[in-house]
């Protein structure tokens, strides 16, 4: 197997995934084998080749910085699942004291 | 007459001479959508009200004579590219309820047209699949043969124009996701330049990759929707500032001198490929023979870096999905997980469970791909490569204006016959997914039937900024052919 168990399990985690025991030996296995596949790069002579990230000819766009009219808190909070006032909700960050 | 079967220039023609209204054939689509559609499954959302009231409005615009191309035609959306104050899901239930609060530029252009939205077409979760399977609501299947996938991922779309839903439809194209459902399904399917159409609006998968285009019954109408949603947008920093011809020049140039000193391009290295149906080669090869006797000139090309391209691609795509899905985190829009411990379980519980199989896999391989040790190994060298697959097509069309190929291995699959094996399922991308590597436009049109009658596509790709030539080879093999006023029946 290229990938254990833990590394999925690790790189699930960094992902924000939950991958259920049940899910996790067939998701080795075909990513073992996805992986398995993209040895063949291996083989590719890439010596001195600069690696492109995208196909724009980059060049950069520049915009005056003008101000423009913001759609405001109602519009942008208008999809959120939880909110308050003008704020997003989200479950608890910092630790309750005595916890 | 069979209103649901014009095409939008067809549609164009009839609404100027006042001989329909949009109402009537706005009407015409929606009843056949509610008579078919629980068969077919393309869309996921219908809006008849907004459909209903957009025909209004454009009739209103075509009596006071201030009509556009657009102005009236009924159309379909991937669902995908967001509508301002309608339901926009990807596909996936990690935007069931996700209502945009603005459109995205290219369905802007279509409102701004007076077009009419029908609705929004079934797709892969995320644009993520080659058969519309990975869909979290339902499969869509192939109007030519209902046990059949209508391919991916924008199978929605082109389901509903073979359907004839719809006069023609918008998907997007990060591998295939037009082209390879366009054959399918025995339509046009046109993946523009990257940079040639403004991408604002479109919910990202793989950026560097993704591109808007038409799913059409026509060349001619494929032509249409690239100079309606062609352009630059300052809201997209990728969106080229090139001139935008009128794309309609390429039937003109046809219809003067056929494809006379057109050069066509084999790659050699497509040909000796293991795995191609005979039904597909057999379509390939007489599609050799039509452009030959069209007047255009067959040259063989090398393509070098073809077996790497499967590879690469598949590094690539998931490590732009592995990050641009990261914003889907249950806080700002979208489904969230209810009773986390804290912030970190709400995420994971809100993307395990809002997230489907495919597009978890993906941003697990991206995420992989990208971490500390295995960066250089995966994705350095897939970028590497990809330069050389760039360089590669560069060289092709200096001895080539177009070049001509299968657009998929096979016809289209059952439903559920390669749900279990991603490997195999991304292994039949590979004439598709050149084109989005390299960043040229390419088109895929009728060609011809399999022995079970299923429509077999054929791929054409230009360099870069060179649609015209492919509407001009486009138009003129589906002249030849007269494929694309064959339906299916329902």
């Amino acid at each position: 197997m290229k990938i254990s168990r833990e590394e999925v399990e690790n790189i699930a985690h960094l992902a924000r995934l939950e991958i259920d025991d049940q899910s996790k030996a067939s998701l080795c296995e075909q990513l073992s084998g996805i992986l398995d596949y993209m040895d063949k790069l291996a083989h590719v002579d890439v010596q001195g080749v600069k690696p492109v990230s995208g196909a724009a000819f980059m060049h950069n766009v520049l915009r005056e910085d003008a101000p423009h009219p913001s759609p405001g808190p109602d519009v942008t909070l208008a999809n959120a699942p939880k909110k308050d006032a003008n704020y997003y909700l989200v479950p608890r960050v910092v630790k309750q004291p005595g916890r | 007459m069979d209103l649901h079967t014009l095409t939008v220039g067809g549609a164009r023609r009839l609404l100027d001479e006042k001989k329909i209204s949009s109402r009537e054939l706005t009407r015409v689509f929606l009843d056949r959508i509610a008579a078919h559609d629980d068969t077919i499954n393309s869309f996921l959302l219908v809006d008849a009200a907004d459909a209903m009231a957009r025909a209004d409005a454009a009739d209103r615009q075509i009596a006071a004579g201030n009509q556009t191309v657009f102005t009236g035609i009924p159309m379909a959306l991937k669902d995908l590219l967001c509508t301002r104050g309608m339901r926009t899901t990807c596909g996936s239930k990690i935007l069931d309820n996700f209502v945009p609060q603005y459109d995205a530029t290219v369905v802007a252009k279509l409102k701004q047209a007076h077009g009419v939205i029908l609705g929004k077409t079934n797709m892969d979760e995320f644009a993520m699949g080659s058969s519309t399977e990975n869909s979290a609501y339902f499969p869509t299947k192939n109007p030519w043969h209902l046990a059949y996938v209508p391919g991916g991922s924008s199978g929605g779309s082109a389901a509903a124009v073979a359907a004839q839903f719809c006069c023609a439809a918008l998907g997007t194209d990060t591998g295939g996701s037009i082209r390879q459902p366009a054959s399918h399904c025995g339509v046009v399917g046109l993946k523009p330049t990257y940079g040639r159409v403004s991408r604002y609006g479109l919910v990202s998968y793989a950026s560097s990759l993704d591109q808007i285009g038409p799913i059409a019954r026509s060349v001619e109408d494929a032509a249409l929707i690239l100079n309606l949603i062609a352009g630059h947008d300052p809201m997209d920093s990728t969106c080229a500032s090139q001139d935008v011809p009128d794309f309609t020049a390429g039937i003109a140039a046809f219809e003067k001198e056929g494809l006379k000193g057109m050069r066509v391009g084999i790659p050699k290295e497509y040909l000796g490929m293991e795995g191609i149906d005979p039904d597909v080669l057999a379509v390939f090869e007489n599609a050799v023979n039509v452009l030959t006797d069209l007047g255009a000139d067959i040259v063989e090309v090398s393509l070098p870096h073809t077996a790497y391209v499967v590879a690469a691609y598949y590094i690539i795509a998931p490590c732009e999905a592995s990050s641009n899905l990261a914003r889907f985190d249950g806080v700002k829009y979208g489904f969230r997980a209810h009773h986390a411990d804290d912030l970190i379980d709400m995420y994971k519980q809100t993307r395990s469970q809002g997230f489907g199989p495919e597009v978890q896999r993906r941003i697990i391989i991206g995420t992989y791909a990208l971490s500390a040790g295995y960066y250089d190994a995966y994705y350095g060298r897939a970028s590497q490569v990809r330069a050389l697959i760039m360089e590669d097509f560069s060289q092709a069309f200096d001895a080539c204006d177009i070049l001509l190929s299968p657009v998929a291995p096979t016809p289209a699959f059952r439903i559920g016959e390669k749900m279990d094996d991603p490997l195999t399922m991304y292994l039949t991308d590979i004439f598709t997914l050149s084109a989005n590597m390299a960043g040229v436009p390419g088109i895929s049109v009728p060609g011809g039937f399999s022995a079970d009658d299923l429509p077999i596509g054929i791929q054409m790709m230009a360099a870069r900024f060179d649609e015209l030539s492919l509407v001009r080879a486009g138009y003129g093999m589906e002249k030849s052919l007269g494929l694309n006023r064959l339906f299916p029946t329902l």
